[in-house]
């Protein structure tokens, strides 16, 4: 489970451009519930996101995953919470250019040291879920839209993260990929895991795969059902 | 500890696939890194080798020599000056020397023939000649071969070769001819009771200097050469030679080191990204420092070894072509010899400190300035 309380954060803080993305979030999101942050641009969606992924610091306020506050955290302890409870999605994929669709995937758990065998047999298992084993050679540059959201995902779930976020997931898909999106999200969601998203795509918010649906605007929270 | 190997195993793998990425621009830096790492270290190496082929022939030659002069000139000294030199205290020995060079017209080479020492002139019987390794290989000669001069006064001469002789300094024996004084005098049509100059043993190298001021005071026609003295003058020439590349060569250092900074710190957006990338999918910040050190570690230390190994074929398999008319190109070096390899560890770890580790510094700075950034810059794009 997760916990915001009182969260607010500034960019450029105390300069002329100091911006509040956020500005006051309280929030309860329970485990295993795929919920989604609903908003037009600038509403705070994202930053939201990479407060709840330990991707960012509040600047005030508290976050506390599993009963255990964690906004206060030094950033090395802050990534290993990161790597092993968090899996992302990025809108833009985010995959690494001229590395291999499994290279890519295997990614995060270099830094966690273990056998070289069992992670790639891992990544493969997880591109072969996914429906890319034929792609797993392919440089990403190489590869669609939708299959590099794919690997972005096989990327994401490497570590066994209990939590997957992804950012703006159907924002560079057509509407056929979007609905093969939700599809990979119910399968993950009957797995177990906690789903976080954001998007301003109706298609998403009013898919049946979204539990809880939360919308935000200009950094607070105007609806939550 | 197991995870840790794991761990940089993953790190330096990742590097190898980073830098393969980004071909152009390491391969580039690869070879100007080499290119001076070449450079200086044939500098280095040459003139190292040189000094201690120098000081080897040095070591054998007497302790003190006396030449007779004419003129300010080095002339022909009458066996008579050693009864002039007479008795004198901590002179253990007192011997002329024979020794010339003779030039094969048809070779167009140089020898150095020489009379060995009273003590060692059983080596060579009348008639008979030793020969230097270099000598042999150039004429083909072996062990009872016979070798032909055209000698002074006109009247062809010949020798058998007792035998080829070898030594761990080709500077000192390559192109040495050994043979009887009798030999030598018929030769070279050298005057009798003539020598070329006289070598005294000094076993107190405290009394050298009082011996020298002795022999300037009793013959007063001849200067005396020092053994310190002619190394200290080979010193000076070295060093100053290798100053002169050296200065020229720092040119192309400051240009190095201005481009390795340009290369090493100026991270490309390209880089930057995937920094913020592998921070935000769980590297920390001393894994993508750590990933990076390996990079830069890899470009030099590949850099510092083919740079290194380029210049030990170039000094001592080339023969230093590149290097030649400026660090050699005196009368006394043979046009064409080999050096013995000679490597010498305080030089190498002097050479990798001052190229490889200026390299790892330029490159720590901007590195750790890229990976503190916040990982949540790539979901902000």
């Amino acid at each position: 489970m997760i916990e915001l309380s009182g969260i607010r954060k500034a960019f450029n803080q105390g300069r002329d451009n100091e911006y509040w993305a956020l500005n006051g979030i309280d929030l309860t999101i329970p485990s295993q519930q795929v919920t989604a942050f609903f908003g037009p641009s600038g509403s705070g969606k994202t930053t939201l996101l990479t407060v709840v992924g330990c991707l960012a610091r509040p600047t005030t306020g508290r976050v506390r995953l599993e009963d255990r506050d964690i906004s206060g955290l030094p950033e090395r302890f802050l990534t290993q919470i990161r790597r092993r409870t968090f899996g992302f999605v990025f809108q833009q994929f985010n995959l690494i250019r001229g590395l291999s669709a499994v290279e890519n995937v295997m990614l995060p758990a270099y830094p966690l040291g273990g056998e070289w065998r069992p992670l790639k047999e891992r990544a493969e298992f997880l591109l072969d879920s996914l429906h890319l084993s034929h792609r797993r050679a392919a440089r990403v540059e190489w590869l669609s839209g939708g299959e590099q959201q794919r690997v972005a995902i096989a990327r994401a779930l490497i570590n066994d993260p209990k939590v997957l976020v992804a950012d703006e997931p159907t924002a560079n898909l057509d509407t056929a990929l979007a609905k093969g999106f939700l599809d990979i999200l119910e399968t993950l969601a009957a797995q177990g895991r906690t789903i976080l998203l954001s998007s301003h795509d109706p298609l998403v918010i009013a898919s049946s795969v979204v539990e809880r649906v939360v919308k935000l605007r200009d950094g607070r929270i105007v609806e939550d059902d | 500890m197991r995870t840790w190997i794991e761990k940089q195993k993953y790190l330096i793998d990742f590097t190898l696939s980073s830098l393969a990425r980004r071909k152009v621009k390491n391969l580039g830096l690869l070879l100007i890194y080499t290119g001076i790492v070449f450079l200086l270290a044939s500098v280095m190496l040459f003139t190292h080798a040189l000094r201690r082929e120098a000081a080897k022939v040095l070591a054998g030659s007497p302790d003190v020599i006396v030449q007779r002069m004419v003129a300010g000139r080095h002339d022909l000294i009458p066996a008579s000056y050693l009864g002039k030199i007479g008795a004198m205290r901590g002179v253990q020995k007192k011997e002329g020397r024979l020794w010339g060079y003779y030039y094969d017209p048809l070779r167009k080479a140089n020898y150095t023939v020489m009379v060995p020492p009273a003590a060692t002139a059983a080596l060579v019987a009348p008639g008979r000649i030793a020969v230097g390794a270099a000598v042999a290989r150039g004429l083909g000669l072996t062990v009872n071969a016979e070798m032909y001069f055209q000698s002074y006064s006109g009247k062809p001469f010949s020798s058998t070769v007792a035998n080829t002789f070898s030594s761990e300094s080709e500077l000192v024996s390559a192109d040495l001819v050994l043979m009887s004084e009798e030999d030598f005098r018929t030769l070279f049509d050298y005057p009798a009771g003539q020598y070329t100059d006289i070598a005294l043993s000094v076993a107190n190298p405290q009394e050298l200097r009082n011996v020298a001021a002795k022999l300037a005071g009793r013959l007063p026609d001849s200067r005396t050469i020092l053994r310190e003295e002619v190394l200290r003058t080979y010193e000076s020439i070295f060093n100053w030679r290798e100053g002169i590349v050296l200065v020229l060569l720092s040119g192309a250092v400051l240009a190095f080191a201005i481009f390795a900074l340009e290369k090493a710190s100026g991270l490309s957006a390209d880089e930057k990204r995937e920094i913020g990338i592998l921070k935000a999918i769980g590297w920390e910040t001393g894994d993508v420092i750590l990933m990076k050190f390996w990079e830069g570690a890899l470009i030099s230390l590949t850099a510092f070894l083919l740079g290194y190994t380029a210049a030990y074929l170039h000094v001592f398999r080339l023969s230093s072509v590149l290097f030649e008319p400026v660090l050699k190109g005196w009368s006394v070096l043979y046009p064409r010899f080999e050096l013995v390899p000679e490597v010498d560890g305080f030089q190498i770890a002097t050479l990798f400190f001052f190229t490889v580790f200026p390299y790892a510094m330029a490159t720590i700075v901007p590195i750790w300035r890229a990976a503190i950034t916040d990982p949540d810059s790539v979901m902000r794009g």
